[in-house]
């Protein structure tokens, strides 16, 4: 009810303010005419009659503002001009307002981008169905020796994959799935299609309906049926420009048709994978044993299982895999329990976004820390300007307006600038998005999921006015404070400055390079930690002039062993003959290349081991002969392997050198003996150097090193190789045309994939450490640079205020010179208590970068002491430049200008 | 402490209590207040006509301008329905308060 009343008076002041206003004249007049009737009739004479009635009201202004901020008319009229007068303001001072808005768009635009990576990867869910029930089916094996990524990450084998998906209590769907490629042949040139071979749940775990046609079903696993794939969207568009008949239609995959059955929609992602194709794996269940850990497992929780219960289910169920299956008649299968097999299960998203988290937290983190040095420097600029106002402000309070009404003013005015620099900064933001996206860093996971939402825009406007009411108050509560007689006074022309009026942007000052300091510093150890990775030995040489290239021969296409190894030789001797190329070699992956691992437990002679113990662990690769030479790998002690000893199936391996000490002491030593993975033993006939196959940063794995083409391992032998050539004229395409024809020359339906240079494998190995360089070396320059403009600003300021000082000063005789060091003493005083601070800080704060680090540790002494000698230096520099004008004052002039 | 300012919020409840009486214009209620409380409550003037104000915004009073027993225009404010509501709510309060309050100062000490 009381709207009634309250609405139409809301309304008439709002929009009848004139006879508002004169109502409110009238009130008070009515209130003074007859109060001052009353203090006539008391005896006073009408001259004091009028004064006791004033005094009586307590100031009139005052009373009839109160009135107004009563009627609340005030807030909306109030914001109105204060608008109008801020954009006046700014208008009025362009070079202000430009360095200001200038430093806000930047610190907000990086801001805002960094931001919308750390949504975009972070904080929005997966693209899947209620993906928060969605769970990466992880295991740890602390037991296994030998492998260090087998004891985080256990795999799934087939078997486990059956009893955990028709045994558990607490998925709505598990399924395993692993990445791959595969060469398609008869659409275009052959290519080497993107894959992923997926079991029976996962689709319907993932939860994704299909754009057109249908999921794989149970019944597209079993052997002897049909045999079928889906398309990625992306795929369907390219290669049958998004025809809606293509269900039912066969495609050759590996040599084979596959019937066509579905296709999934757009922006579709497989966990971390793009999808070209999807194809159902096939398992053997007569022939399943409890190995072959190879599977990554995926499931989706039913509705209000945690995590932890999930994991307890699983835990439950690792016995009961034990129990029910077996490695073959004559292995006990008792000796997984000494692997300690546990789940990890963890959300899905974690699954994807990896190791990056770390990462965009701290960009995230020195980004904001950016922001808040720019802040100061604006407050700074502010501070000035309020300061040359300072007399304005003052005899406007002296006039009855109150502190609120000052203050409202200028956080008005910082506020416009605040999203005014907001808007300039989403426009920088944008563009920035546009150039990371378009450069695709290889190790952002979601990238195209990136883009400006509403979320992130929600976050600039508030990120712009927290900054605004941050740079904003600083000089409200400093000048629109109740202190109108001081400010009066010492606003005089005669005065020269008060210690006071430098204090607060000191104090400015000292934050912003304590801020920079921590940047800096943050930046400098990303340095030192790459300079660290890029000297240690990967194990490889000139990587730039290692050409690679994938080529598998599917068994449909040639199926007999010994048949593959020739075209595989065959391709060697054409590539090598291509001019330019000094060798060629292929292995089953290259290091660092990403390949799944292959790896098995390995005895030595005369080693032995009890019946519930595997022996360690170790990395399997298989390599032609001269693959050392050509991709540079130093041979320790023996020799290379030979084409005589590949196609005369003699038993020979090679070990890595940390394997040949582990095993018999010295590289030398291991020449000639033998090891064994089954029953055969392998004569060990070379050592050579170790090799960082997960990346430089990882430890260097024990290997060993079969030939390309084993007689009669498990494994056999190797269909899908990288092949590498070395030659000066990697990368130009007149080489790449050649090595294409020299493959085709010998069958043209093999697809080439992953044509690169062995110098992007090893920049991708350091990608993140590149990534996380490149964005604290750009934040730590930039506050920086604006922690070198802060100083400058302050002391050149100082310079300006103290002319008259200056002036007297030389006048008393005292010497240029000196005058000068007074001012680079100041910034110096200045910049040693902000570093001092600052390394403290930094001091505390790096331990959270930790896992970045490599080779040094987060107090590395080298950085702990340039970083801050780099600092004093520019930051005397920087208050060196105005401090020349102190000694180029004229006494006369200073003095005169008064 | 001057003994006699006044409680904070008590000089709406003695504005709204007036008015119950009568419609009154400002300087009226300030002469009004003088006399009822005996100069005991030393009501700023200054501080009358925002509190008015803030009354009138609130819907608990309303105003209209009237001849004023002088003859001149002046503005009247009477109490309305909320704002008679509200003046029972707030007499009650003040009654609970006072009666605390004049518990408290009267504990006799142990």
């Amino acid at each position: 009810m009381r709207w009634w009343f309250t609405l139409p008076l809301r309304f008439r002041s709002l929009l009848r303010r004139g006879a508002v206003e004169r109502e409110l004249d009238d009130e008070l007049q009515y209130h003074l005419e007859r109060q001052i009737e009353q203090n006539i009739i008391r005896g006073l004479d009408p001259e004091e009659a009028r004064f006791a009635a004033l005094r009586s009201l307590d100031g009139l202004t005052q009373r009839k503002e109160e009135c107004r901020d009563a009627r609340r008319v005030n807030l909306l009229a109030d914001f109105a001009r204060d608008l109008r007068y801020g954009l006046r303001m700014l208008r009025l001072n362009p070079v202000f307002t430009a360095v200001a808005l200038l430093t806000l768009a930047i610190g907000i635009g990086a801001n805002t981008a960094v931001f919308s990576v750390v949504n975009s990867v972070l904080l929005k869910p997966l693209p899947y169905p209620n993906a928060e029930e969605l769970v990466g089916v992880r295991q740890t094996a602390p037991g296994a020796a030998g492998l260090a990524n087998f004891a985080d990450n256990l795999r799934l084998s087939p078997s486990m994959y059956f009893t955990y998906a028709e045994q558990n209590h607490t998925f709505q769907a598990l399924g395993v799935w692993f990445p791959g490629t595969v060469p398609v042949t008869g659409l275009a040139e052959p290519e080497q299609a993107r894959s992923v071979w997926v079991s029976d749940g996962t689709l319907e775990a993932l939860g994704v309906q299909p754009e057109i046609g249908r999921w794989l079903s149970r019944a597209d696993q079993t052997t002897g049926a049909p045999e079928t794939l889906m398309l990625g969207y992306g795929y369907w568009q390219r290669r049958f420009g998004g025809d809606r008949s293509v269900i039912g239609r066969g495609i050759m995959v590996e040599s084979r048709p596959r019937e066509i059955v579905g296709v999934m929609p757009q922006g579709f992602r497989f966990v971390n994978a793009d999808a070209d194709l999807i194809l159902p794996v096939r398992f053997d269940r007569s022939k399943l044993i409890l190995a072959n850990f190879a599977y990554q497992g995926i499931a989706r929780l039913k509705p209000g299982v945690t995590i932890k219960e999930a994991s307890a289910d699983v835990a439950r169920m690792v016995p009961i895999w034990m129990n029910s299956w077996s490695n073959g008649p004559g292995t006990n299968p008792r000796v997984y329990e000494t692997w300690r097999i546990a789940p990890a299960l963890r959300p899905l998203k974690q699954e994807v976004i990896g190791n990056i988290g770390g990462v965009l937290w701290v960009v995230m983190g020195t980004i904001g820390v950016v922001m808040l040095i720019a802040c100061a420097n604006v407050a700074n600029l502010l501070l000035v300007r309020a300061e040359a106002r300072q007399q304005e402000l003052a005899i406007r309070a002296a006039l009855g307006a109150g502190w609120g009404r000052i203050a409202r003013e200028l956080l008005v005015e910082s506020g416009l600038l605040g999203l005014l620099g907001g808007a300039l900064g989403v426009g920088l933001a944008y563009e920035g998005l546009r150039l990371l996206v378009s450069i695709g860093p290889t190790n952002l996971p979601r990238l195209s999921e990136i883009s400006l939402d509403g979320r992130v825009l929600a976050f600039t406007v508030l990120l712009s006015l927290l900054s605004s009411l941050l740079f904003g108050l600083i000089p409200a509560v400093k000048y629109a404070g109740p202190r109108t007689s001081a400010a009066l006074r010492s606003a005089g022309r005669t005065s020269s400055a008060s210690r006071e009026r430098h204090r607060t942007r000191n104090i400015l000052v000292v934050a912003q390079v304590a801020m920079a300091l921590v940047l800096l510093v943050s930046a400098g150890l990303m340095i030192r930690t790459f300079l660290a990775l890029r000297t240690v030995e990967p194990g490889f040489t000139h990587a730039e002039h290692l050409q690679t290239m994938r080529i598998s021969i599917p068994p449909s296409l040639i199926a007999e062993k010994l048949r593959v190894t020739r075209m595989q030789n065959d391709i060697s001797d054409k590539l090598a003959a291509i001019p330019g190329v000094s060798s060629v070699g292929f292995a089953s992956g290259l290091p660092m290349e990403g390949i799944e691992p292959d790896w098995d437990a390995v005895v030595a002679e005369g080693q032995s081991y009890a019946a519930d113990e595997i022996p360690p662990l170790r990395l399997f690769k298989n390599v032609s002969p001269g693959f050392f030479k050509t991709a540079g790998t130093r041979m320790v002690a023996g020799r290379e392997l030979t084409w005589t000893d590949v196609y005369g199936s003699r038993p020979v391996a090679m070990v890595s050198e940390n394997l040949a000490r582990e095993l018999w002491g010295a590289p030398p030593a291991a020449v000639g003996k033998r090891i064994r993975e089954f029953r055969q033993w392998f004569e060990v006939i070379g050592v050579v150097q170790d090799v960082r196959e997960n990346g430089v940063h990882e430890k260097a794995p024990a290997i060993v090193y079969w030939p390309t083409m084993v007689g009669d391992t498990y494994f056999g032998q190797v269909r899908t190789v990288t092949f590498v050539v070395r030659s000066d004229r990697t990368g130009t395409e007149g080489f790449l045309n050649q090595i294409r024809q020299a493959v085709w020359s010998v069958n043209p339906s093999l697809p080439l994939a992953s044509v690169r240079t062995m110098r992007d494998i090893y920049d991708g190995s350091l990608a993140r450490t590149s990534f996380t360089l490149v964005m604290l070396g750009i934040a730590g320059g930039m506050a920086l640079l604006l922690g070198l403009v802060g100083i400058y600003g302050v002391i050149s300021y100082a310079v300006s205020q103290r002319r008259r000082e200056i002036g007297i000063r030389l006048a008393l005789g005292a010497q240029q010179g000196e005058l000068m060091r007074m001012f680079v003493r100041h910034g110096f005083v200045l910049v040693g208590i902000g570093v001092a601070i600052g390394l403290v800080a930094a001091i505390g704060l790096m331990q959270l970068m930790k896992s970045l680090l490599f080779g040094i540790s987060p107090l590395d002494p080298l950085t702990y002491a340039a970083v801050p000698v780099v600092l004093v230096a520019a930051a005397v520099l920087a208050s060196y430049l105005p401090a020349r004008r102190a000694a180029a004052v004229d006494p006369v002039e200073a003095l005169k200008a008064e | 402490m001057k003994p006699s300012a006044l409680v904070q919020g008590t000089l709406d409840l003695l504005i709204l209590k007036i008015l119950a009486l009568e419609p009154l214009n400002g300087w009226a209620i300030s002469q009004r207040l003088k006399q009822v409380s005996g100069d005991v409550l030393q009501v700023s003037d200054g501080s009358l006509y925002p509190a008015l104000h803030k009354l009138e915004q609130g819907g608990w009073v309303t105003a209209e301008w009237k001849p004023s027993e002088n003859n001149r225009r002046a503005k009247f404010y009477s109490l309305t329905r909320v704002g008679r509501q509200e003046l029972k709510k707030e007499a009650a309060n003040w009654e609970r308060l006072s009666v605390a309050i004049t518990q408290v100062v009267k504990l006799k000490e142990a």
